[in-house]
């Protein structure tokens, strides 16, 4: 009897604004505020708005058998309060239906897993404690951003009590084996491995609306039977969707929403399937094995690793010195340059400047500078002020500590409780 | 096949893109088999290509017959489509009112140059001397160009005739009226790109002829192609785009970069220095950077009308130690030029292509184009900008400048773009395109 989990991915960026090299130590107004509102507006009107209703029709109708989860990362709940707070309000009550789980993140939807323990802890701790105050239950699963994931990521969630981490089933990692059932990494005991049926969940996302698809158009009853012919092999099928596909990356007229509307009741036709959350499938499946994953893997593009943000030279380069900065910023304690610290670390940023132009850019999440080096001219000079600002608050802190060497590395210093 | 190819410039008879564009064009066409007689205006001291046939229009002797044969056909061009006073006229692309009156002065000196009275005697029949370039006269050697190329036309077997930019259009009408054989118009910059909206109306006028007597029009980017469109109500069907190309010359020489300038990031402006290529936007931006990065250098090679301004500009805003004119390179002296710098700019206001950049990735150069040219079409990997935002493009010089990944990147990127940016692509679709005008005639 398999289950089926289904878990939304919320998150919207914020673009910065073309900063010149003239703007360095002139303004420390980063963002495109215009732009933002305008994209986010339009995403919730498309996209947030009609789905959050429709997945609250959902679940009253259905009462207990339709369960959903939602990934939102903190930069989508900071755009949220602050240009649409009606969003945030379809997803309390959703929240308030019980049969809604809220999947815990990196506040700043950023890669800091791969930098700065610290910084990563810090995070995550953050995110999970503003989820609980504004859904009123600490979360007990957890998605990286981009779904990145290993086995070090593991143990590291092992440690903050997570059920459920959600990852992609990469076919590199799967090898023979199939993404449908729970898995446990080599050393931690918990979490368990949820790992992305990628084909399915991709049909949905990326092909629903492709006319040259062969299989278009994609009926609910088209996708049943595929979930049934897959269910012979499966405790758990995992369907995570980019909640962009809904309305904004297909739009309402491709019949996205109202495949979406007839899924459950094509899916719950058939007995055998039932609808669970991810910290649910923790509690009641058991894992059927071990899945080794020692390098990277995320949900982004053919390789399913990192090389859409850490591809090249540009990004590399812009993440270590962004990473760099980690100890002195913490040292400051200054909250707002603790804020912009986290802003700047949102992957989108290296996302911009990957140069894989073919691969990388959807519809609804296109690049906002068009090219990857007006990306990265624009963050690098966004850094530069940065610095400034870090120097002059380094300075004017009362009792500025002489620095000791080595206090580069972020690894060897101790852990503070979150902050 | 066989090509009359009509052109102003040829190496080492050269200017600018014009001639470097021929040459690489001509020699891939070649390669594919075609037969190509390219006829310049003069042709100095044999040219030495073994790939084609130079001829020089001028020293051409006209014959009785002949003569009345072009004047019958020159009738009806002229009367059908170019309608343009029949009297010598000072004016010519790349000018200004300096120059202007400069032409005037000279063409007051010497008043008799009608059509006939020009001739020379040479034996039964007569020729005229012409001086190739863009010189005062241009509009009168234009004339006589077009006579002296369609009395060599009559000599010659082709299949196909090929005219390069304005100044050959007439000719090529000529000999289409002539011979029938289809005419191929080239065009690699029209009179809006070389003078903004203060065109001259005969160039407009010839320009305008030539693209509608042709059969086929063949543009170097889509910016020229909608240009010629819009402007000159070309039929759209009848535009083609080819995408200019660069020659893949390895680059022969290693310059060193001497130990006195290692510490130093050189940027380069290299084209005439003209209303068209937006020098005086590339020195304002120069300003602007090295308020922010004082160990820069700036160069600018070139000539042009807009010089002395520009010297004036520099000393006016005390950049002149950090800001250098290099005058008109040739040659190796351009290798070393490129070879030697960290960026190439092209801030220009309207380029229907440019092929510098081309040259500059080949050195290792990384560019920054203006968004109004022709070769961004072509070049996804190169850094762009309004030829009008200063800002910008100062920035994004800075940032080339400071972050070495970004350059490294940029070059990685470009050289793999320009390897199926090949003259070879070209051939092979102008061959195409004298099939096709070749079996509609």
């Amino acid at each position: 009897m398999p289950a089926l989990c289904l878990c939304f991915d919320v998150h919207e960026a914020y673009r910065l604004r073309r900063y010149t090299v003239f703007d360095i130590g002139q303004s420390s107004v980063y963002e495109d505020d215009d732009r933002n509102c305008d994209s986010l507006m339009a995403v919730a009107r498309m996209c947030y708005l009609p789905m959050n209703e429709l997945l609250l029709g959902l679940v009253r109708r259905y009462k207990k058998a339709f369960k959903c989860a939602f990934a939102i990362s903190g930069t989508a709940l900071d755009q949220f309060e602050q240009y649409a707070p009606e969003v945030i309000d379809g997803f309390k009550a959703l929240a308030a239906t019980g049969s809604v789980e809220f999947v815990a993140g990196t506040s700043a939807h950023s890669l800091a897993f791969l930098y700065s323990r610290e910084e990563f802890d810090r995070q995550v701790s953050a995110h999970s404690a503003r989820l609980k105050a504004v859904f009123g239950k600490k979360p007990l699963s957890f998605r990286n951003a981009e779904y990145v994931y290993n086995n070090e990521l593991a143990l590291a969630l092992q440690k903050s009590g997570f059920k459920a981490v959600l990852a992609e089933g990469a076919d590199h990692v799967l090898g023979w084996r199939s993404p449908n059932y729970l898995y446990q990494a080599p050393d931690a005991s918990r979490p368990c491995l949820l790992l992305r049926n990628a084909p399915l969940s991709e049909d949905v996302s990326i092909n629903f609306s492709c006319r040259e698809w062969p299989e278009w158009p994609l009926t609910a009853e088209k996708f049943t039977s595929w979930c049934r012919r897959a269910s012979d092999d499966a405790d758990i099928i995992n369907l995570f969707w980019d909640y962009h596909a809904f309305g904004a990356r297909h739009a309402k007229e491709t019949g996205i929403v109202d495949f979406m509307a007839a899924l459950p009741a094509a899916l719950l036709e058939d007995r055998r399937f039932r609808f669970i959350t991810p910290s649910e499938a923790a509690q009641k499946i058991d894992p059927r094995g071990l899945m080794d994953v020692p390098g990277f893997t995320s949900w982004k593009d053919r390789e399913r690793d990192l090389t859409m943000w850490l591809g090249n030279d540009m990004q590399k380069d812009a993440i270590h010195a962004l990473y760099a900065f980690g100890p002195r910023v913490r040292d400051t304690g200054d909250p707002v340059l603790l804020h912009d610290y986290e802003r700047l670390q949102a992957a989108d940023h290296f996302y911009n400047m990957s140069t894989k132009w073919f691969t990388g850019y959807l519809s609804d999440r296109p690049n906002p500078f068009g090219n990857p080096y007006d990306a990265y001219i624009t963050f690098m000079n966004v850094l530069a002020d940065f610095e400034m600002r870090l120097v002059a608050a380094e300075k004017t802190a009362k009792h500025p500590a002489p620095r000791k060497k080595g206090a580069g590395k972020p690894r060897v210093r101790s852990k503070k409780s979150g902050d | 096949m066989r090509i009359l190819m009509l052109g102003w410039e040829f190496p080492p008879h050269i200017s600018g893109g014009l001639g470097t564009a021929c040459y690489g064009m001509t020699q891939a066409l070649a390669k594919m088999g075609a037969e190509i007689t390219f006829v310049l205006p003069r042709v100095k001291g044999g040219g030495g290509h073994d790939f084609l046939r130079l001829a020089s229009a001028s020293g051409t002797p006209i014959t009785g017959e002949a003569a009345s044969r072009i004047f019958l056909a020159g009738q009806d061009v002229w009367r059908e489509s170019v309608r343009f006073l029949e009297l010598d006229s000072p004016i010519f692309p790349y000018g200004t009112p300096e120059a202007y009156a400069e032409a005037v002065r000279w063409l007051r000196r010497a008043p008799n140059r009608e059509y006939g009275e020009g001739g020379q005697p040479a034996g039964h029949s007569f020729t005229y001397d012409i001086q190739g370039g863009y010189g005062p006269d241009l509009m009168s050697e234009v004339r006589r160009y077009s006579r002296l190329t369609a009395a060599l036309a009559l000599k010659e077997s082709f299949d196909v005739i090929h005219a390069h930019d304005w100044m050959t259009y007439l000719a090529g009408m000529l000999i289409k009226a002539l011979t029938g054989r289809p005419l191929v118009a080239h065009i690699h910059a029209t009179e809006f790109d070389r003078c903004g909206e203060n065109i001259n109306v005969q160039v407009a006028g010839m320009e305008r002829a030539g693209l509608m007597a042709a059969d086929r029009v063949v543009a170097v980017s889509h910016l020229t192609g909608r240009l010629v469109v819009e402007r000159y109500g070309v039929p759209r069907d009848k535009v083609v785009v080819v995408h200019n190309a660069v020659a893949r010359h390895e680059v022969e020489r290693n310059y060193v970069v001497p130990p006195r300038i290692r510490h130093e990031k050189r940027v380069l402006f290299l084209g005439r220095i003209t209303f068209q290529k937006g020098p005086e936007y590339f020195m304002e931006a120069a300003r602007l950077v090295l308020k922010r990065l004082p160990n820069v250098r700036f160069f600018m090679a070139g000539s042009g009308d807009m010089l002395p301004k520009l010297i004036r500009r520099a000393g006016q805003l005390r950049i002149g130690s950090r800001f250098h004119f290099a005058g008109f390179l040739r040659g190796e002296e351009v290798d070393h030029m490129f070879a030697l710098s960290d960026l190439y700019v092209m801030p220009s206001v309207s380029e229907p292509f440019g092929i510098t950049p081309l040259e500059a990735i080949l050195y290792d150069v990384p560019v920054l184009l203006s968004r109004q040219s022709g070769v961004s079409e072509v070049l996804k990997n190169a850094l762009k900008a309004d030829f009008w935002d200063i800002r910008d493009m100062a920035d994004k010089i800075c940032a080339v400048l400071r972050y070495p990944c970004l350059a490294a990147e940029l070059v990685k990127n470009c050289r793999q773009e320009l390897k199926s940016i090949r003259w070879e692509n070209v051939a092979g679709q102008l061959m195409a395109i004298y099939r096709d005008a070749c079996s509609r005639t």
